[in-house]
């Protein structure tokens, strides 16, 4: 069962196969944490998200919950950032301030979500038809295709008025439209996996596809999916803003894209009220930005292609 | 030596040969991906919720008689796999149905709104691509220098921007002035009630409504070109040919010029052919923001009934540029590029 750990040799002692698998992992670990610590770029990144993580999990102790509550708005229409509301009031009288601090959760864990889906659907369909031969292989390799070709925003619309307008909804939505590009990369991944010496070495030994394929094909495609996943979220926290803009997301929630879009409904750009449109917009560019400058670091780490330019 | 003079003149027949094959292929594929898209496209706006006899007929239809007459008219009585292959039929004729909403043929109303989209999106792809070239040649040559760095940046911060908050930033600062500045530009629309859009005074008109929504869409596609120029001028750099040109004794603009950026040139190339395709779905909140009657603004109207047919056939059109693109890309990367062929 274990004869690849078997066969790796022993740094020190006398170990367990999985203590071993578990030392190198650490290693690997640290020594991508000192590749990624002098990229200065990314470093920043994650500087940044951190902070908006902190800001999402910290929510209720940073602003009251009752200030997203129309009912009980305190403040004018549309009131300029003062002392009271640091950054203004929108069209009913809620803190611009509040509402940013609670739309952060609603934000984060949309593109979490979507990009979770995703990741699933593109890691298995592109493993899948890396390793498959023949027919299947090929259907696989066309439904990406196909998928790819079709225009984004058109179908992720009419996707999500037909699904209804909920919070998982709009995660489902972009993380149904958005797989293709994450399964060609996994696909030609597997596909350079599949011809080297290790693999033919399992399949001697007698190890069937599926233990090849987790065992062997996925830890390698990993870190590929990793810093894969970091570049998807920008995109998915891209895509839900956008939707909510066009007025498709959860009504009862409070995001980004939503006060986006109410501000864009009352006009807030013709008569100044820049304090409703300027903060959840430069909100959305840090968190894709940082995710973006993550992702790229991590690709330059794992890609040593691009490591050595 | 032998072997030299004897493939010689064998190869530009091999070679004529293995492009055929490689068209038919790519040829063949993009059929398939066109079927794939009629299937889609009538089953999905199938499963839309809402009854457009309802929505439409509301206030109109006092009787059941008139709404199963306007059912009837439509062919909305018939059982679904019916309809499907009503569908196919027509669309191979090349009818696209009526709009439920306006009445007139579907394929006339793309037709009229395609072109302000086609000339917003157009412009704007050809203004990004040059400037996203050269800003991305400049970088990649220099990699590291203040110029790479502050447009890494700027074009990094533009990646990450949704496009229609730009527009919003842009219609509050110039159209609608900030303080002393007076508002330069039209807040929206394609152009001015009362000009004639064939005369000149009517084409100056337009090109000024259109200036803001173009200059976002530049700002927002210039990200992709730039970056992908960078990088691929960077994997060019380190190659050995580079080496060589300089070792005759070329200027370092020379090489650059007519070495690195003619085959950094190649994937940007395939990316410019791939986004023409997305031109006609590309611009659906631009044109929302500034109220420019193109596809996107149709497609998202026509939502709201909905409006089968007029979705279908704008969906079409936009998934059928994509297909056409794409093909375009592999036959010119093919072309270009003759390792690709295998």
């Amino acid at each position: 069962m274990t004869t690849q750990d078997r066969a790796a040799p022993p740094p020190a002692g006398r170990l367990t196969a999985r203590q071993v698998t578990r030392q190198r992992r650490s290693a690997s670990l640290r020594r991508t944490w000192r590749l990624f610590r002098r990229n200065r770029s990314g470093l920043l990144g994650l500087a940044i998200l951190a902070g908006f993580v902190f800001v999402a999990l910290a929510a209720p102790l940073l602003a009251d919950p009752n200030g997203l509550e129309v009912t009980k708005a305190t403040g004018g229409v549309l009131e300029a950032p003062s002392g009271r509301f640091l950054l203004g009031t929108d069209d009913n009288g809620r803190s611009v301030l509040t509402l940013l601090i609670w739309g952060t959760r609603v934000s984060l864990l949309v593109g979490l979500l979507a990009t979770a889906i995703s990741m699933v659907i593109g890691t298995l369909l592109g493993l899948m038809s890396g390793f498959f031969e023949g027919w299947p292989a090929a259907a696989l390799f066309r439904l990406t295709e196909w998928f790819l070709v079709i225009p984004f925003l058109p179908l992720a619309i009419v996707l999500a008025s037909v699904l209804g307008r909920s919070l998982l909804n709009i995660a489902i939505v972009i993380g149904v439209t958005s797989w293709p590009g994450t399964a060609l990369l996994i696909r030609s991944q597997t596909l350079s996996i599949k011809e080297r010496p290790y693999l033919e070495r399992a399949r001697v030994l007698g190890a069937g596809r599926w233990r090849q394929m987790t065992r062997h094909v996925l830890p390698n495609v990993m870190p590929m999916v990793f810093a894969n996943t970091t570049l998807t979220v920008a995109i998915a926290i891209l895509s839900e803003t956008t939707l909510s803009f066009l007025g498709l997301g959860d009504p009862t929630r409070v995001s980004w894209g939503s006060m986006l879009e109410s501000a864009f409904s009352v006009g807030a750009m013709t008569t100044g009220a820049w304090w409703f449109i300027v903060p959840p917009g430069v909100c959305v560019v840090l968190v894709v930005l940082s995710f973006t400058l993550v992702g790229q670091a991590l690709e330059e780490i794992f890609n040593p292609r691009l490591r050595r330019r | 030596m032998t072997a030299l003079v004897t493939t010689t003149p064998a190869q530009p027949v091999m070679r004529r040969a293995t492009y055929g094959r490689y068209v038919a292929g790519k040829a063949l594929g993009a059929v398939g991906s066109l079927v794939f898209v009629l299937v889609v496209n009538f089953f999905l706006f199938r499963i839309l919720p809402g009854d457009p006899a309802r929505t439409l007929g509301r206030g109109r239809f006092r009787t059941a008689k008139q709404l199963a007459d306007f059912r009837h008219t439509y062919g909305l009585d018939l059982p679904l796999p019916r309809q499907f292959l009503t569908f196919l039929g027509n669309t191979f004729t090349g009818h696209l149905g009526i709009s439920l909403r306006y009445r007139v043929p579907v394929s006339d109303l793309i037709w009229e709104r395609l072109w302000p989209t086609v000339l917003l999106v157009g412009s704007s792809t050809i203004l990004a691509t040059v400037i996203g070239v050269y800003v991305g040649m400049l970088g990649g040559w220099n990699r590291g220098g203040t110029f790479d760095r502050l447009s890494t940046g700027v074009t990094l911060t533009l990646y990450s921007m949704p496009e229609w908050w730009l527009g919003l930033l842009l219609i509050a600062a110039f159209a609608v002035g900030i303080g002393p500045l007076p508002g330069l530009f039209p807040t929206g629309g394609l152009h001015s009630v009362d000009a004639d859009p064939s005369s000149v005074s009517g084409v100056l008109d337009t090109a000024w409504h259109l200036t803001l929504p173009v200059i976002t869409l530049t700002l927002a596609y210039l990200a992709d070109y730039s970056l992908i120029m960078r990088s691929s001028l960077l994997d060019e750099m380190g190659e050995d040919y580079l080496m060589t040109a300089r070792a005759k004794g070329l200027r370092d603009v020379m090489v650059r010029r007519r070495h690195a950026v003619r085959n950094a040139l190649l994937p940007t190339a395939t990316i410019t052919a791939l986004n023409i395709g997305f031109v006609v779905s590309g611009a659906i909140t631009i044109e929302t923001v500034f109220s420019i009657p193109g596809l996107g603004l149709l497609t998202s109207e026509a939502l709201s009934i909905p409006d089968y047919w007029v979705l279908q056939g704008a969906f079409l059109v936009a998934s059928g540029a994509v297909i056409l693109a794409n093909l375009v890309a592999n036959l010119l990367y093919g072309l270009l590029d003759p390792r690709v062929r295998s």
